[in-house]
């Protein structure tokens, strides 16, 4: 490991150790928050039970269908509106405006449209992350140096074969960013509107251990999500390190 | 003469072009109104009457007057505690290196999730809010400004040393010329997610406020209201985040 590495897991380390101490020593009251290590432990109690195997069969399904669905709608859609000028001047403004809207407040409209099943969630998980790959989508094409166009050109190239053999490519790193975005919105997106309106997934489950004072599930659950969180970046991340260096390669 | 012509002529298509796309979200809207009816969404005109209605009472202005100071204060502390960090983080680069997964993963939580242990700490009311808010806003703020700092030309350092400049006027005239354009950015980015952050805690933490509103809406089934409600909020950002976007465009065109 590097020795930001290091630092990094020695920081993190020492923050659990201090709320160890803290909890244990009653600065923290036990009513607030429990010590790390019992979070710990009943997150291992839970998971040896199964009782959390059908809330993340849900969650996770729901998430990953948002992924899929916001990166091929929010990518045609980027290359949409990148091909049309006019439609991008209008849609530049909403865009920026896009994620101060709570999309939570929709929930009812979308259990109207869809019905009581997964698809309102999916529907929320897509709408917070396919804004997000549409956006980076746009940055990637904008940045795709004008001498590849032309070189396509040269080569006589179709639109396909332009678009998969000489733009993908080069816009990779920013497309990257979309698909990085998007499983993070996605991830925020389905567990948040589980917590706030579903009855059912990880989410659900956190707001209703809140709900009957289970402290020790509600921070088990809380210890999981955030574990799962730095596991989802730190893939994303050592991934990303791999396509940069493979790039740098000739 | 001709100048002018060309000019006027794009403004008139892009105002030809706003007045098509508002029609059609209103067609949409109204479409989805015609299929899904009273029970999720108010038509267009329905909420006119209702934003109407509402501009007028005593207790919306009082709710307005509530959410705007949490924003300005979450807004504040967010810009202000953010842009610190972020200087501080971009300058002495190790700690960047060190913190910034941290902050990814951070910014990666669905930060609704923790606001049971936010209320706990806080208790109900506008500290929360406030709270909630500066959690989701600050992050992008730290990430903009140290990636600003970063990517100063070290050049342009060496230029100031050569000439002399007291640290006061390397501030003024190489520090800030190259990183203001970027924090503002991040400004930009995380003054939505700040009023989003403000909004979700109203929505649990709060009897009052928009998001308090919102809630209120859903949970009597107050559809008229819910619905204006939220197409005011809808306005306001996409007003805001307009403006925000063309001081943030001219401040990277001037860079």
């Amino acid at each position: 490991m590097s020795k930001a590495g290091l630092v990094r897991a020695g920081m993190v380390l020492g923050f659990l150790l201090l709320l160890e101490l803290l909890t244990r020593t009653g600065v923290i009251n036990g009513l607030v928050m429990i010590p790390p290590s019992a979070m710990a432990a009943a997150l291992w109690t839970l998971l040896l039970s199964g009782a959390l195997d059908a809330a993340m069969a849900q969650s996770f399904s729901n998430i990953a269908l948002a992924f899929l669905l916001s990166v091929v709608l929010g990518f045609a859609g980027g290359l949409l509106v990148h091909a049309l000028p006019r439609l991008r001047r209008l849609v530049d403004p909403l865009l920026a405006s896009y994620y101060a809207v709570p999309f939570f407040v929709f929930y009812p409209l979308l259990v109207a449209i869809f019905g009581l099943n997964r698809w309102p969630l999916v529907a929320i998980g897509f709408a917070f992350g396919s804004a997000a790959m549409v956006i980076a989508t746009l940055n990637g094409l904008d940045r795709v140096p004008r001498v590849l166009r032309k070189v396509a050109q040269v080569h006589r190239l179709g639109r396909a074969a332009e678009i998969f053999l000489v733009i993908l490519p080069a816009a990779t790193p920013h497309l990257f960013t979309g698909l990085k975005l998007a499983l993070a919105y996605s991830f925020i997106g389905v567990l948040a509107g589980e917590f706030i309106l579903s009855g059912g997934g990880l989410g659900f489950s956190i707001a209703y251990a809140y709900d009957g004072f289970d402290n020790r599930t509600m921070y088990a659950l809380m210890l999981f999500v955030v574990a799962l969180a730095i596991l989802l970046n730190a893939t994303l991340h050592v991934w990303e390190q791999h396509l940069i260096l493979r790039r740098r390669r000739p | 003469m001709n100048g002018t012509a060309t000019r006027d002529g794009s403004g008139f298509q892009r105002a030809l072009d706003a007045v098509l796309l508002l029609a059609v979200i209103l067609a949409a809207w109204q479409g989805l109104y015609a299929s899904v009816g009273e029970v999720a969404i108010t038509s267009p005109l329905g909420t006119l009457a209702e934003i109407e209605q509402l501009l007028g009472s005593p207790v919306f202005w009082g709710n307005v007057g509530a959410t705007a100071t949490a924003l300005a204060v979450s807004a504040a502390i967010s810009a202000l505690a953010g842009v610190a960090a972020g200087l501080a983080l971009g300058f002495h680069r190790f700690a960047g290196v060190v913190a910034e997964p941290i902050l990814a993963a951070l910014y990666t939580l669905p930060k609704v999730t923790l606001y049971p242990v936010v209320l706990l700490v806080f208790g109900l009311g506008v500290s929360a809010k406030i709270a909630f808010g500066v959690m989701h806003g600050v992050i992008p703020v730290v990430l903009f400004t140290m990636s600003a700092v970063r990517n100063i030309e070290p050049v342009h350092l060496k230029t100031a040393r050569m000439l002399k400049l007291t640290a006061f006027q390397t501030a003024s005239t190489i520090l800030a010329p190259a990183v203001v354009p970027e924090i503002f950015t991040g400004l930009r980015v995380g003054f939505a997610l700040t009023l989003l952050g403000v909004l979700i805690g109203e929505m649990f933490a709060s009897q009052r406020g928009l998001g308090f509103m919102i809630m209120n809406g859903m949970n009597t089934h107050d559809v008229p209201t819910m619905t204006a409600v939220v197409v005011l909020l809808i306005i306001f950002a996409v007003i805001v985040s307009s403006l925000l976007l063309t001081l943030d465009r001219k401040l990277h065109r001037r860079g």
